[in-house]
């Protein structure tokens, strides 16, 4: 079984800060990680790996800084990894992304099994991966809490609104993951990456995959990005000080003020 | 249009899966013919990509598009098993949509799929439809990927709408890029805000985890789409009795069109409390609240005020109340009259998934806590200390 998992290298958003100035993000210092997702999509095909003896091929379309993602991805104990990279692709929108992802993937050859993150955590849209399947012609299962394969046949557990699907499919098939609540990222040890330091990467181009480059960066992407600002702030509040006997009394005014409770 | 390359094997797998009766195998080759749609289901199980659908000249022309659409999203009637009902979430999109609808000078439609749903038109109509497309079909029974997909595509450039919108909800979001890879179009994820301007749809949303705001424009292709986050647009009030135009379209899909088998469906037990998402009194709690009889104490007051229990990420991956409870960016986003949060210090990301609720109540020990600059009112203290008194003081009341 061939597995391929789509990563992304997102800026860590939960120490990104806005400038509430010019209402531009302050980069600085921010570090790049795996989005978490993805780490999770990777972790679920090494697992699938260890249970199937699968090949893992991993894919990340991005700036040369990605290839930061794809060695973690090497160390944790993919079989290969491959940078999609290319001016072309700058400014891309998820259906120009998934576009030149679908076309990476159908070079890579037989992929039985694809994984991606549900979303990345910059751009929270959940939407390139279904974008892949529909480019590859293949069904989808999104937001997987687990995956199994046993022969040709997917299984897997899905969110829905209210609770969860057991859903089955036949292989090839594309995967989207969501977190389990008590996942905790898998990171190798200094001797695997000291040795994913050696594995070969391979470096594609728009034209090695054979992308239109009509159909790909601003000029490809259906959306543009009209404006970006800081969320608007609410105005700060009354806060109260006090001892939580007085707190307590704070409180019952409030609501009655609001009228939450009857006088 | 649709083309058949030279490399068809004749092996008939799209005659079968074609919802329109539109290919033939003739002479060991597949022919379309007029009914065909462009919904691409053929495309998707050819074994040898012979099918190629070429669409580009077919949307160039931009003022031919018409119309807001929404697609109407069912969900289990957990009171009658087997039975549909219509998600709060779609009453929401009907409102913003008549909105649109109106500034543009167009219709507003909505798309029901299901198999026996008519009798769920009447609530559609009350929330501002014209007009119903109304698609009924066994493969169609409960939501699935394969065929809620093809039919939009196929209803999509047979009707030619302006706008669609999806609820970003998991049958919205996985449906939705779906439908706009295939058709090449734009599609702007989870908005919280859509206006026009100048004759396109403006489309807000937060990105890199709430941090930051993005107004996103599709000037150049249609139907412009968007997946529209629950819990944020107003709501109409419905006008009972109100007539949308039924407009029956027919689907022949076989029974197992959708290649993915639903095995199992199992709802969450949340328990007593409501669920957030519709509760109009929130009392959440953070890792403030420190263990489990730190959340008993706020199910004591929720239930005094007759409310649900929110919680905070840190708090559900400190596993001190279940998933389906989150508020925020990767839980849910709430709107209630009362928010109150206890014991949260205020990350964007709850923050996002909370600030349009009418007044906000802060409870937090540390009075630098960012919690403090989004709330109407701050108390600062410990909730564990402070919640058990107010909910003793509040039941006082109800009983003098």
């Amino acid at each position: 079984m061939n597995i391929v998992v789509c990563i992304k290298q997102v800026p860590d958003t939960t120490q990104v800060k806005v400038d509430p100035q010019t209402g531009t993000l302050i980069r600085a210092g921010v570090p790049s990680i795996l989005n978490p997702y993805d780490h999770f999509a990777l972790e679920t095909a090494l697992a699938l790996k260890e249970k199937t003896g699968a090949e893992v091929t991993v894919i990340s379309m991005g700036p040369p800084q990605a290839k930061t993602v794809l060695r973690l991805a090497l160390a944790l104990g993919t079989d290969r990894g491959i940078l999609l990279s290319d001016r072309a692709f700058a400014g891309s929108d998820t259906w120009a992304t998934s576009y030149a992802i679908a076309r990476a993937i159908k070079k890579i050859g037989k992929a039985d099994l694809i994984l991606c993150g549900m979303m990345a955590i910059d751009g929270d849209t959940a939407q390139t991966g279904p974008g892949i399947a529909q480019q590859l012609h293949l069904p989808q299962i999104t937001f997987c809490e687990h995956v199994a394969v046993s022969g040709r046949k997917l299984t897997a557990k899905k969110l829905m609104d209210g609770g969860h699907e057991i859903v089955e499919a036949q292989l090839p098939a594309l995967c989207t993951l969501v977190l389990p609540a008590d996942y905790k990222p898998a990171f190798p040890s200094f001797p695997e990456i000291a040795a994913a330091q050696e594995k070969d990467l391979e470096l594609w181009t728009a034209a090695d995959v054979g992308a239109d480059e009509n159909l790909l960066g601003l000029k490809g992407s259906p959306t543009r990005v009209d404006r970006v600002y800081a969320p608007p702030q609410r105005a700060r509040g009354t806060v109260h000080q006090g001892t939580a006997a007085e707190l307590v009394e704070k409180l019952v005014c409030i609501l009655k003020e609001e009228n939450f409770i009857k006088c | 249009m649709l083309e058949i390359s030279a490399s068809c094997i004749g092996c008939s797998k799209c005659v079968t899966a074609c919802p329109f009766g539109a290919i033939a195998v003739e002479n060991k080759l597949a022919k379309v013919n007029e009914k065909c749609t462009l919904c691409g289901a053929c495309a998707q199980v050819c074994p040898v990509s012979a099918i190629e659908i070429k669409r580009k000249e077919e949307s160039s022309d931009l003022s031919a598009y018409k119309g807001v659409w929404i697609f109407a999203e069912l969900s289990e009637d957990r009171k009658n098993p087997g039975g549909k009902t219509v998600r709060a979430v779609t009453h929401e999109l009907l409102s913003c949509g008549r909105r649109l609808a109106d500034e543009l000078g167009e219709e507003l439609c909505a798309v029901l799929l299901g198999n026996g749903v008519e009798k769920l038109c009447g609530e559609i109509a009350s929330f501002g439809a014209d007009k119903i497309y109304l698609v009924e079909n066994e493969a169609l029974a409960d939501y699935n990927t394969d065929a809620a997909a093809t039919v939009m595509v196929a209803l999509i450039t047979k009707h030619k709408p302006s706008i669609v919108l999806y609820p970003s909800t998991y049958i919205g979001r996985d449906v939705a890029p779906r439908v706009a890879s295939e058709l090449y179009v734009g599609l702007t994820a989870d908005c919280t805000g859509l206006s026009i301007k100048e004759g396109n749809l403006l489309q807000t949303r937060p990105a890199f985890g709430g941090n930051i705001m993005a107004d996103i424009l599709s000037p150049n292709t249609r139907p412009q789409m968007a997946t529209v986050r629950p819990n944020v647009m107003k709501k109409n009030e419905p006008a009972p009795g109100a007539k949308a135009n039924i407009v029956r379209e027919t689907v022949a899909l076989k029974k197992d069109f959708s290649r993915v088998k639903l095995v199992e469906r199992k709802f969450d037990d949340i328990g007593a409390t409501e669920n957030i998402g519709e509760a109009k009194i929130i009392i959440s709690g953070g890792r403030g609240m420190k263990n489990k009889r730190g959340f008993e104490m706020l199910d004591e007051l929720a239930q005094t005020l007759g409310g649900a229990v929110g919680a905070s990420r840190a708090a559900v991956d400190l596993g001190l109340m279940p998933k389906p409870h989150q508020v925020g960016q990767s839980g849910t986003t709430v709107s209630p009259k009362l928010y109150v949060a206890c014991g949260i210090s205020g990350a964007v990301q709850h923050v996002v998934g909370m600030s349009s609720s009418d007044v906000i109540i802060a409870i937090n020990k540390d009075p630098s806590a960012p919690i403090f600059n989004v709330c109407k009112f701050g108390l600062v203290g410990d909730a564990t200390q402070i919640l058990p008194k107010l909910t003793e003081q509040l039941r006082k009341r109800k009983t003098v």
